[in-house]
C-alpha cells in the first residue's frame, strides 16, 4: 500500500499519519509538501490533523487554495481513497469535496480526550460493519458538524455517515460520553457521495498501537488496504 | 570618545530616565565610569536590560554556583539556551523550564502563549526537536475574583500556543494559594531530542560571518519586557500592558521547521533565538560566548511598523524570531530555505573581532514607508564585557526569618469524620483532578504519549531517534514540582523535597532520573528575609540533587515576585527529564487488580502537619512545623522501587505527596475504580487525622501481585527501606482501618469536579 501523507504549513499530525501508517501498518508512506503538485504513485491520500496556515480565517480555509490541492482534487475525482482526519476533514469540507462544515465547539474549548464513536455505514475505511463501537481520540477546538436539515436527510439518504459519537456501549452519547463538541446529529465522520473520500474529528493514527494503550483505529487502514485489495 | 547618537526626538540620557529603566543611582554611576562618557539613549536601553535582574541574574548568580551541575550524562550545562542529557546511542534529551510571570498576570493568554513559544525557541534553538512540555501553575486562592480569568486565560494560552505547534502538553501541576493572588506563576517547560554532535550553541564564531535575521518582523510589543519583569508589581501594573508580547505559533511552527532543516545543512556556526531583551540579548550574549563583537545595521532591521527607533529595535520582544550567524558563502542556503517556509531572513549584520556591540542606523530613513535615504551613523558602541561578566552582581545581605512561636507540634483540631473529610480534601482545588485543565491540552499528537496525565505520578514518552542506522524508539519519564508552602516553613528542606518529589515521581513510573532544571520563584532579592530564602532553597536543590542524582543543567531565576510588598511563597519549581530502559517497565498509578497486595515503603508518617493542605484548610495560614526529609532515606526508596520496577514486580507505585497518605490511597483507587482495605501506618502515635494528612515525604504506596511479596520484602530489605504490608486491592470502597470507608465512586465524582467552583 502507497500512501502520500499531505503536509501544509501548519500541519501537526504529519508524523502522526507517517510513522502509522508506514512504522504499524506496514504501508509505503511519504509527505507530499503543499507546494508541490505531485502525489507520487500513491494509492491512497491522507491528509493529517493540525493548524494549516494557522487556522487563520477559519479552520481548513487558506489550504484550500495551495498547489497540492489540485492533484488531491484530481484523485479523489478518479475514485482515490483520501482520508481527511481532523484539520484534514476541515480542509476538506473548505474544497468542497465534503458536504458541511466544521464550527467551533459547542463549550468553545479545545478538547483532547478519548471518546467512542460506532460504525453507521460501510465503506473504503469501514468494512469492520455496522455498528462496530470503537474508542478513539478527539484533539480539537473545531469540530462541531454543521449542515442544513436537507443537508443530514441527503446524507442519511447516500448512506453518508461514517461515525456518530456514541456510549461506550454503543448507544447514545450521554453523561460522560456525551457528545463532545454539540455536533449536529451527533456526526464524527462522513463521507462523500461517491465513498472515496472520508473526513473524520477523531484520530484513528493516534490510537493504532498498544503501547499506546488503544489500537482500534488500526482498523480503519486494514480496512483501506482490503479495499485496495492489497491483503 | 564622543557619545553615540540620539535620535531625532529621543532625549538626552539622564539619572532620571535610567531609574525610569530600573537602573539604580549607583549603576548608573558605574555606567558613567567605565564608558567615561554620557550613554546615548538607546545604549542606556541596552544596558538596562542587559543589567536587569531577568538577564543578568545580578541577586542570584553568586548563589547558583553552588548547585551541582555535572556527571558522566550531562551533555550540555548551564549557560546555553538549554542543557542536554545522553539517552544513549548518540543521542540526548534538552530541556529547560523558565517563568513568564508577570506578563502572564498582565494578560494571561498572551503571556502564558509566549511563555511557552519562548521555551519551545530555546529548545528548537539548539538543534532539537521538541518532542513534549509541561507547566507548573500558581494562582490565588480559589475564590479570589480574579483566579477564574487568570486561570481560564492560562490554560487556554498554553493549549493555544502548544496544540497549535503540535508539541505535546503531557503534564504539569497547579497549586492555589493566597500568596499568589497579586503575582500569579506560569513556568513552561520543553525537551526536545537531538543527536549529541549535531547540537547547535548560540556562538558568534567566525570574524566576518554574516549574522541572519529569521522569522516574525520587529514590532513594538514588549518592549523592556526584561524590566518588567525584574520589578515588583504595584497599582499602575494595568498600565504595563505595553510590555507584553504577542504570540504567533503558526509563524513559530514555520520557523522551527525551516530552523531544524537550516541545521541539517550545516552552514551555520551559531544560532540564538530573540527571547527576553530581543536582538541586544541574543547578539550580546553570542558575541560574549565566543569572546567576539558584533556589528549590526538596523536599517536592514525587518518590520512592521513605521518609524521605529533604535532603542525601539533594541528592546523589542517581538515574538518568533531567531539570529543566526551563517558560515560565510553559505546565506544562499538559509535564504532558500526561508522561502521554502514562506519566511522573512534578512543579513542584518557580521561577527567583528573588536569585542564591541556596535549597532548603526540612519536618523530620518525609515525603511518601512522608505522616508529618507540611508545613511548610517553609529548609536549604539558599548564593550561587549560590559553587558555580560562586567555587569552587577551583588551579594544581597540576607536574615533568618524570626522562628514562628507556633511552630512547634501544630495538629489543629482532629475532626470527627474522617470520611467526609477525606471526601471535601479529595475534591478540594489543590487535590483534586485536573482534568479541565489537561483536557484543553494537546496530549498526544506526536503519537508518543505512553503514560497521559492523570496516569501515572509522571508523564512517559515514547521518543523517535533516527540516524543512519534507522529509527529507535527510547522512553522518558518527565515530571515538574515544587510546594512553596513546605519552602515557606523551610526554605532548605522544601526545595530539597521538591527535587524529591520530582525524582521520585520518575521512578514510580520506573524511569530513572538523569537531570535537572530548575524555575526559581523568589520575592525582592533586596528584602534580605527573601534573599536568606533563595540562599537557602539553593543550597536545599543543591544536597538533593547530589544526594539523588538529577544534576542542574539549565534553568532560570525569577525575582521580584511581589505586589505591593507582599512576596509569594518561594517556589523553586523543578522539572527532572528521566528514561525508562524498557517501556514495559512502566507503572501507572492506580490500583489495577482485585487481590492485588498493597505496600507502603519507606518510614511511615510521624503525624506532622506542617505545610500541609489539610492544615491550611483548617488554619487559613501556612503554619505548623517542618516536615523535613532525610535525602539518605530517600535515594535508597527511590534506588529500591526503580529495582522492582526493572524487576517488574509492581502493578503500580504512587508517592505519597500534596494531601498525604489518604489522598495518595484514594488517587490509586479512583484511576482504575478500584477499592481498597488498609491498615494506616503509624510510627508514632499521633492523631488518625496527623497519619491520614501529613505530607512527610519519602513513602511511596505501590500494589502488587501476592506473588512478588517475597522479592518485593527483599529488595527493601536490601537498601534498608522500611517495609509494611498494609491491605489489599478490592471492594468499591476505600477502607482504611479505623478511620475512614468511603465509596469509591463518591471520592471519583468529589475528585472530578473539583475546580467546578472555578472555572463554572
Amino acid at each position: 500500500m502507497k500512501v502520500a501523507v499531505v503536509q501544509f504549513p501548519g500541519s501537526n499530525a504529519d508524523w502522526d499519519a507517517l510513522h502509522t501508517l508506514r512504522d504499524v501498518v506496514g504501508a509505503d508512506a511519504w509527505y507530499a509538501f503543499h507546494k508541490n503538485t505531485s502525489l507520487g504513485d500513491a494509492d491512497a491520500v491522507v491528509i493529517p490533523g493540525g493548524f494549516s496556515y494557522g487556522d487563520y480565517l477559519r479552520a481548513g480555509a487558506i489550504a484550500g487554495f495551495s498547489p497540492i490541492v489540485s492533484s488531491v482534487r484530481e484523485f479523489a475525482s478518479r475514485g482515490g481513497p483520501v482520508l481527511g482526519i481532523c484539520n484534514g476533514f476541515q480542509i476538506l469540507t473548505e474544497m468542497g469535496l465534503l458536504p458541511g462544515a466544521l464550527a467551533r465547539n459547542a463549550h468553545l474549548r479545545f478538547e483532547c480526550r478519548d471518546i467512542y464513536l460506532r460504525v453507521e455505514n460501510e465503506g473504503p475505511f469501514t468494512d469492520m460493519g455496522r455498528g462496530t463501537v470503537l474508542k478513539l481520540p478527539i484533539a480539537h477546538a473545531d469540530g462541531r458538524y454543521h449542515t442544513t436539515e436537507e443537508g443530514l436527510a441527503e446524507l442519511e439518504r447516500h448512506g453518508q455517515v461514517a461515525f456518530r459519537y456514541c456510549a461506550s456501549h454503543g448507544g447514545a452519547p450521554d453523561g460522560a460520553d456525551a457528545n463532545p463538541n454539540g455536533s449536529v446529529s451527533d456526526i464524527a465522520g462522513v463521507y462523500n457521495r461517491e465513498k472515496n473520500v472520508l473526513g473524520m474529528m477523531p484520530h484513528p493514527e493516534r490510537a493504532s498501537e498498544a503501547i499506546l494503550g488503544n489500537d482500534d483505529g488500526l482498523a480503519l487502514f486494514q480496512s483501506l488496504r482490503r479495499h485496495l485489495g492489497l491483503q | 570618545m564622543s557619545t553615540p547618537a540620539n535620535f531625532p526626538g529621543e532625549p538626552e540620557s539622564s539619572p532620571e530616565i535610567a531609574r525610569e529603566f530600573g537602573l539604580s543611582d549607583e549603576e548608573w554611576e558605574r555606567v558613567l565610569s567605565t564608558l567615561q562618557r554620557q550613554p546615548s539613549y538607546a545604549e542606556l536601553g541596552v544596558i538596562s536590560v542587559m543589567w536587569s535582574e531577568h538577564c543578568s541574574y545580578k541577586s542570584s548568580r553568586i548563589h547558583l554556583g553552588r548547585l551541582p551541575t555535572t556527571g558522566p550524562q550531562v551533555v550540555q550545562g548551564p549557560g546555553e539556551n538549554a542543557g542536554a542529557v545522553d539517552i544513549g546511542d548518540g543521542f540526548c534529551a534538552v530541556f529547560k523550564m523558565e517563568s513568564h510571570n508577570h506578563p502572564s498576570y498582565i494578560e494571561p493568554y498572551q503571556g502564558a502563549a509566549t511563555g511557552v513559544g519562548g521555551i519551545l525557541r530555546d529548545v528548537f534553538t539548539m538543534g532539537a526537536r521538541p518532542i513534549a512540555s509541561l507547566n507548573s501553575l500558581r494562582f490565588g486562592r480559589p475564590d479570589h475574583p480574579k483566579t477564574p480569568h487568570l486561570l481560564k486565560g492560562v490554560v487556554a494560552g498554553i493549549g493555544g500556543y502548544g496544540n497549535c505547534i503540535g508539541v505535546p502538553t503531557v503534564g504539569g501541576e497547579v497549586q492555589f494559594d493566597a500568596s499568589y493572588d497579586g503575582n500569579i506563576l506560569v513556568n513552561a517547560f520543553t525537551v526536545g531530542i537531538a543527536k549529541t554532535d549535531d547540537l547547535f550553541f548560540g556562538v558568534a564564531e567566525g570574524v566576518g560571518n554574516p549574522i541572519i535575521y529569521v522569522g516574525a518582523k520587529t514590532g513594538r510589543d514588549g518592549i523592556h519586557g526584561a524590566t518588567m519583569a525584574s520589578a515588583e508589581f504595584g497599582e499602575e501594573t494595568d498600565s504595563k500592558l505595553p510590555t507584553v508580547q504577542v504570540g504567533d505559533p503558526f509563524m513559530e511552527k514555520l520557523l522551527l521547521e525551516a530552523c531544524l532543516e537550516i541545521f541539517a545543512t550545516d552552514c551555520l556556526s551559531g544560532v540564538q533565538d530573540m527571547g527576553a531583551a530581543g536582538l541586544t540579548s541574543s547578539s550580546v550574549e553570542m558575541a560574549d560566548r565566543a569572546g567576539n563583537g558584533i556589528e549590526l545595521d538596523l536599517d536592514a532591521i525587518p518590520r512592521r511598523t513605521k518609524a521605529l527607533s533604535p532603542y525601539e529595535m533594541l528592546l523589542s520582544e517581538s515574538q518568533e524570531r531567531m539570529l543566526m550567524v551563517a558560515k560565510e558563502g553559505r546565506e544562499r542556503e538559509v535564504f532558500d530555505i526561508c522561502a521554502k517556509w514562506d519566511l522573512d531572513a534578512s543579513i542584518v549584520g557580521r561577527v567583528t573581532d573588536t569585542g564591541r556591540f556596535v549597532c548603526k542606523a540612519t536618523p530620518g530613513y525609515d525603511p518601512f514607508d522608505g522616508t529618507g535615504k540611508p545613511d548610517p551613523v553609529v548609536v549604539v558602541d558599548l564593550p561587549v564585557d560590559l553587558l555580560t561578566n562586567a555587569a552587577p552582581k551583588y551579594d544581597r545581605p540576607q536574615k533568618s526569618r524570626a522562628e514562628q512561636a507556633t511552630v512547634v507540634t501544630m495538629t489543629g483540631d482532629a475532626p470527627d469524620d474522617l470520611g467526609a473529610e477525606l471526601l471535601r480534601l479529595v475534591g478540594s482545588p489543590n487535590i483534586g483532578s485536573r482534568s479541565w485543565i489537561w483536557r484543553q491540552y494537546d496530549h498526544i499528537v506526536r503519537d508518543g504519549t505512553v503514560i497521559r496525565p492523570g496516569e501515572g505520578d509522571a508523564a512517559v514518552v515514547r521518543v523517535f531517534c533516527e540516524d543512519e542506522s534507522g529509527m529507535r524508539e527510547k522512553y522518558l519519564a518527565i515530571s515538574c514540582d515544587c510546594n512553596g508552602r513546605h519552602v515557606e516553613i523551610d526554605p532548605f528542606g522544601g526545595a530539597a523535597m521538591a527535587v524529591a518529589e520530582c525524582t521520585r515521581n520518575i521512578v514510580c513510573v520506573g524511569g530513572k532520573p538523569l537531570g535537572l532544571t530548575d524555575c526559581l520563584n523568589f520575592g525582592n532579592p533586596e528584602m534580605p528575609e527573601q534573599m536568606w530564602r533563595f540562599a537557602q532553597a539553593v543550597d536545599g536543590l543543591a544536597a538533593a540533587c547530589s544526594a539523588l542524582g538529577a544534576p542542574v543543567v539549565s534553568g532560570n531565576v525569577s525575582l521580584y515576585n511581589e505586589t505591593d510588598g507582599k512576596a509569594i511563597l518561594p517556589t523553586p519549581t523543578v522539572a527532572v527529564v528521566g528514561q525508562l530502559e524498557d517501556p514495559e517497565h512502566r507503572l501507572g498509578l492506580g490500583f489495577k487488580r482485585e487481590g492485588d497486595v498493597i505496600a507502603h515503603l519507606g518510614r511511615p508518617s510521624r503525624g506532622v502537619l506542617g505545610g500541609s493542605e489539610w492544615l491550611v484548610q483548617h488554619t487559613g495560614s501556612v503554619t505548623g512545623a517542618p516536615v523535613g526529609i532525610d535525602l539518605e532515606a530517600e535515594a535508597s526508596l527511590q534506588h529500591a522501587v526503580l529495582q522492582m520496577a526493572h524487576a517488574k514486580l509492581l502493578r503500580s507505585a504512587h508517592d505519597v505527596s500534596d494531601g498525604g497518605f489518604a489522598v495518595c490511597l484514594a488517587e490509586a483507587c479512583i484511576a482504575n475504580g478500584f477499592g481498597a482495605r488498609v491498615t494506616l501506618p503509624a510510627d508514632e502515635d499521633a492523631p488518625a487525622h496527623a497519619l491520614l494528612f501529613s505530607e512527610e515525604p519519602s513513602r511511596i504506596v505501590v500494589s502488587l501481585p501476592p506473588n512478588s511479596l517475597g522479592s518485593v520484602h527483599e529488595i527493601c530489605a536490601r537498601h534498608g527501606v522500611p517495609f509494611e504490608k498494609i491491605g489489599t486491592v478490592g471492594g468499591d470502597t476505600l477502607m482504611i482501618d479505623g478511620a475512614c470507608d468511603v465509596p469509591v465512586e463518591e471520592l471519583a465524582e468529589r475528585h472530578a469536579r473539583a475546580l467546578d467552583s472555578i472555572v463554572s
